[in-house]
This record gives structure tokens, C-alpha cells and sequence, in this order.
């Protein structure tokens, strides 16, 4: 396993030697510092406007502000996951590099965990920025730490999932955009499966709710830490990266 | 130190190595001979387990390619065709990197590094990136890469490809310097290359194995059972070719007389005898004694490139044509090393 961080560490370097990190952060600090700002800015109009009909309008923080962002940052997520899968074993395939690697005493096992380790540390360092905005809650309001803890879990898993479908689809291509394309458009279906619950009921409408990657989050951005959506997600994750195991065994045999 | 039986590798459509058996001693050169497409690289890329084979056996040190995969990584160093470098990185960095994944740790890594640096001569590129290195240190790099962890065995895909002569020969010191401590394989589809360099050619087309012998052997089965070439001139301006044919023949040990040309009052003749230096005091004695003056005598000289012509030329064609054709090669890999 020493040789799985040896691969981690090579990526993340690699991520940060090319300006595809800085790239990634900045837009998702930008974004995300939106989404912050017009959510408090809300949250603070509707407690004046509370205030001054004198109702007991209920004011939470945690409902109302950190509730909708956590769900936000999934979507921005969304946009994001692709750029950071799609080069990782599509950019090997292109330059040859896939050759050293599979030539090398390590597992493919090995190479495949460092991979998806490499973008989750890149990923969990984005979630890194929303803890700034979120430390501002902190400093001026009361919320409850307890929740946005599970909301952070779920984003990790949830993004541990996509992560994984990313870096299956990139070892399909020597194709960088490709890869990346094809990961925003699967992320993007598992994303909206959810949709066909609202006016279906039937079997086949509610086992495509539960393939949505959204209808496991809502859970966890309740602050609920529910095992069943848990093991959903992990499930994901360990699919994901078995496929990724197949197609580069597969790779062998074909190229 | 490398067994290989049976080799072969098919696709859906086409089989790209077809049944090769060779095998490889401790500490020799052996060249990997074909023309483009041949199946060198596929060949390779079994033996340093990228590839699996469709069915027969490969070995390394007497690990299977397929049983123990790992044990064969760690005892092969690979250069492919295109070095695989991260453009990315730095020639520090890089080779820290590979010799990491390679096994080595700590200050033995320390130790490798250096010395691949230094043998490699590519300490002074050793703080630049990658990308920005030109082709000749690219290959250098490659090359160091595939060393650093002290393998048995080297694989090395077209090592002197795209370099320009200088280069190419720095390439085949640093290769020839390397023998002794490893068993190397080289794949080139330039001629001379394997001449400098190896001991040991296995020559394939077309998948199909087309040869394995010595450099030295080889060159003597090309010359068959000893071809001389015998220039004849006559004293009183022109010569009767037929006359002479006929003369030569029937030199005792004398086997075969090629005409091969006439030019003035001489004619060249390829006799074959069955040994070699017996026939060649006959052949003088019964020239001069016919009162004909013996311009030249010499061996005929084979180089690797007509023996490759001709064992790789899967219609028969005649002497002629391939020499022509040999001449051909020979031109064409003089403008690559220009």
C-alpha cells in the first residue's frame, strides 16, 4: 500500500504543478463565496423583515443557511468532478506514461486507489474553502456544529462516488475531453433521476429515484446520518473503482 | 535468462506474433530485428508483462509472464518506443518518482538516483522539466528510468530512433557498457546498429520468426559454403565470358560460377566452392595458367542487411534484386543518420 500514496502524492503534485488545482479552487471558492453571500444576505432580510411585522417568523441557521449551501456545493460539484477525473488515466493513455505504470512492480490496485485518493484530497481541499465561509456563521450566529459535521461527510461521500465513476470513464479514452464529457453526463443523469418520483410511483420510477446520487443526500444535508444512504454511497464508490480494475485489465487484453 | 516458447499473440482480426521461441543468456546483446510492424514491439510488451499472451510461454529469470507478474517487473527495466516521461515533472523528480515505484527506498534511492544521473550523463538536466528537454536527453532520461533499479534484464524498444548520429552513438556506447550487468534486448530495424552492438540477432517478419543465431554465424550462412568473387581480365582486349565460366568450373572444389558482369576486357565472376580457402589457390593458378590476368580475389561480403533482405523477402527474388534492394536499405538508413 506504501506504492498507492507514492501515486497519491504524484498526482496531487501533478494537479498542483499544472494550474488545473488553482483553477478548480478559485472557481469553486468564487461560486461558493456567491452562494454564501446571497444566502445570509436572505437569511438576514427575512429576519428584519420578521422583525419589523413583529411575527415569530422561526429563524434557524442551520435550517436555513447551511442547509440549502451544503446542497449547492453538491452541484457545484457536479460541474467540477469531471475536470478533475478526466486526465487521470486518459492523459497516461496519451502520453505513454500508462506504459511505466503498467510496466512497474505495483498493482493496478494500487495505481487505482492512488488515483482516486489524489481527487479526493483535491476535492475535500475545495470543501476546505467552504469551511472559511462557514467559520463566519460561526463567529457571528450559533449554529449547530453537529449537522454541517454529517453534511460534510455526505459531500465527501457523495463526491467519492462521482469520483470514482470519473476515473472508470477515464480509463475508457485516450481522450481527455472526452472523458471529462462523459463523466459530467453521467454525473449529470444521476444527478436528475431523482425528478421522475415527483409525478411517478410506480417500481420502476421509484428504483430510478434511488439510483439518483441526490435522493441519498438529502439525509445528510438535514443532518441526518442514515446508514442505509451511507452504504448507497460507498456501494457507489467500490462499483466505480472495480470497474475502473476491469477496464484497465481489460486495456491489456485489447490494446 | 529470458525463455521465451511458443510466443503468440492474436486479435480478433490479425496475429500479430505467430509462435516465436527464442532464448536469451545471462548477460548478452541480443538484437530484436524486423521491419516496421513486424511484431517487436508486441513481442516486448508480452515479455515485460504489459501485454498477455494469447497462448505459449514467456519467462524471465524463470518467472512466468503470466503467473508471476511481479517478480518479472522487478527484474526488467523497460524503455518503450516513446520514453514515458510526466512533461510535468522534473528529471529529479521523474526518476525519484520511478525508482519509488520500483521498490527503492530511503538512501539506497539516494544512491541510484545519482548513479543514473551519472551514467546516463544527464546530471546537468537534472533540475529541468521534462518537457522541455530535447529528444536525445528525452531518450537519456528513458533510458535511466528503465536502469535505475539495477534489473536483470533490460528491454529496450528502438533505443537510437529520432536521434541524430552523435547521439546514436553515445546511445550504443551507453547500451554496450551496460552488457555484462544485464541481459539486454533491443528492437531496431537499422542494420548496422545490430552489427556494433549485439552478439546474439533474432530476426522476425510478420509475426513469424525468421531467424536467431549469432551476428557471426549468421554473416558466415550468408555466405553459404564460401562464395568468392573473381575478377578475370584478358591481356589482348576482349574476353570470352562463357570461355572463362567454363574454365573455372572445372576447378576441383568448384561447385557453382555466377556470371555477374562484364565490363571491357574483364569479368566478374561469384564462384562457390565447398571450402572456402581450398579453391582459392586453384581458382588463381587455372585464371593465370589460361594466360587470363586475376585482377581481384576476395570473399564476397554479405552484409546483415542482404541476409535480412533475404530472410524476411517472402517471395523468392533473385540475388540481383536483392542486392539492389539491399542497396536500397542501405541508403535509406544513411539518410536517417543524417
Amino acid at each position: 500500500m506504501r506504492n498507492m500514496w507514492i501515486i497519491c502524492r504524484k498526482e496531487l503534485r501533478s494537479y498542483f504543478v499544472s494550474p488545473i488545482a488553482y483553477l478548480l479552487l478559485g472557481m469553486f471558492a468564487i461560486v461558493f463565496g456567491f452562494f454564501f453571500w446571497n444566502a445570509v444576505g436572505y437569511f438576514v432580510y427575512a429576519g428584519m423583515e420578521a422583525q419589523m411585522r413583529g411575527g415569530m417568523f422561526p429563524m434557524n441557521v442551520n435550517e436555513q443557511v447551511i442547509r440549502p449551501l451544503v446542497s449547492n456545493v453538491g452541484v457545484i460539484g457536479l460541474f467540477l468532478i469531471p475536470m478533475i477525473t478526466m486526465r487521470l488515466f486518459a492523459e497516461e493513455k496519451r502520453s505513454g506514461t500508462i506504459e511505466l505504470l503498467a510496466t512497474a512492480p505495483i498493482r493496478d490496485l494500487e495505481v487505482i486507489l492512488g488515483k482516486w485518493l489524489a481527487a479526493m484530497a483535491l476535492y475535500a481541499g475545495m470543501l476546505l474553502l467552504t469551511a472559511l465561509n462557514f467559520a463566519w456563521l460561526f463567529r457571528y450566529g450559533n449554529p449547530d456544529w453537529k449537522p454541517l459535521a454529517v453534511a460534510y461527510l455526505g459531500l465527501l461521500l457523495q463526491a467519492g462516488a462521482l469520483l470514482a465513476i470519473g476515473t472508470f470513464l477515464s480509463t475508457l479514452t485516450r481522450n481527455q475531453i472526452i472523458a471529462g464529457a462523459a463523466t459530467f453526463g453521467v454525473c449529470l443523469l444521476l444527478w436528475v433521476l431523482e425528478w421522475v418520483s415527483d409525478y411517478e410511483s410506480a417500481t420502476w420510477s421509484r428504483a430510478m429515484a434511488y439510483l439518483s446520487i441526490l435522493t441519498h443526500f438529502e439525509s445528510f444535508a438535514k443532518g441526518l446520518l442514515s446508514i442505509k444512504d451511507v452504504v448507497f454511497y460507498v456501494t457507489a464508490i467500490v462499483l466505480g473503482l472495480f470497474l475502473t480494475a476491469r477496464s484497465m485489465e481489460s486495456l491489456r487484453w485489447r490494446s | 535468462m529470458i525463455t521465451v516458447q511458443q510466443l503468440t499473440k492474436s486479435y480478433a482480426r490479425s496475429t500479430a506474433v505467430d509462435h516465436i521461441s527464442f532464448e536469451v543468456g545471462k548477460g548478452q546483446i541480443v538484437g530484436f530485428l524486423g521491419p516496421n510492424g513486424a511484431g517487436k514491439t508486441t513481442t516486448m510488451r508480452m515479455l515485460t508483462c504489459f501485454l498477455p499472451p494469447t497462448s505459449g510461454r514467456a519467462a524471465v529469470a524463470g518467472f512466468d509472464v503470466l503467473e508471476k507478474p511481479l517478480e518479472v517487473k522487478r527484474r526488467i527495466g523497460y524503455l518503450p518506443e516513446t520514453p514515458p516521461l510526466y512533461p510535468e515533472m522534473r528529471t529529479i523528480e521523474y526518476l525519484t518518482f520511478v525508482g519509488k515505484i520500483k521498490g527503492l527506498r530511503g538512501p539506497e534511492l539516494a544512491k541510484r538516483t545519482d548513479f543514473v544521473l551519472d551514467r546516463c550523463a544527464i546530471a546537468d538536466m537534472k533540475d529541468k522539466v521534462l518537457g522541455k528537454l530535447s529528444k536525445g536527453y528525452r531518450q537519456r532520461v528513458g533510458l535511466a528510468q528503465a536502469i535505475i533499479h539495477n534489473p536483470d534484464v533490460l528491454i529496450l524498444d528502438e533505443p537510437t530512433a529520432g536521434l541524430d548520429p552523435k547521439q546514436i552513438n553515445e546511445t550504443r556506447d551507453l547500451i554496450k557498457s551496460l552488457a555484462g550487468d544485464h541481459t539486454i534486448i533491443l528492437s531496431t530495424h537499422i542494420l548496422p546498429e545490430v552489427e556494433q552492438t549485439c552478439q546474439q540477432v533474432v530476426i522476425i517478419n510478420k509475426g513469424k520468426l525468421a531467424a536467431t543465431d549469432s551476428v557471426n554465424n549468421l554473416r558466415n550462412r550468408a555466405r553459404g559454403a564460401g562464395s568468392v568473387l573473381v575478377e578475370v581480365a584478358s591481356r589482348n582486349g576482349t574476353i570470352e565470358s562463357e570461355i572463362v565460366q567454363k574454365r573455372l568450373e572445372q576447378v576441383p572444389g568448384v561447385s557453382r560460377v555466377l556470371f555477374k558482369e562484364t565490363c571491357g576486357n574483364h569479368a566478374i565472376f561469384e564462384v562457390a566452392g565447398r571450402s572456402d580457402r581450398a579453391i582459392r589457390g586453384d581458382l588463381a593458378r587455372a585464371v593465370v595458367e589460361a594466360g587470363w590476368d586475376l585482377n581481384e580475389l576476395r570473399t564476397a561480403a554479405v552484409s546483415l542487411e542482404e541476409i535480412f533482405l533475404q530472410l524476411t523477402n517472402t517471395d523468392d527474388a533473385n540475388a540481383e534484386s536483392v542486392q539492389a534492394s539491399g542497396d536500397a536499405v542501405q541508403t535509406a538508413t544513411g539518410k536517417a543518420k543524417e
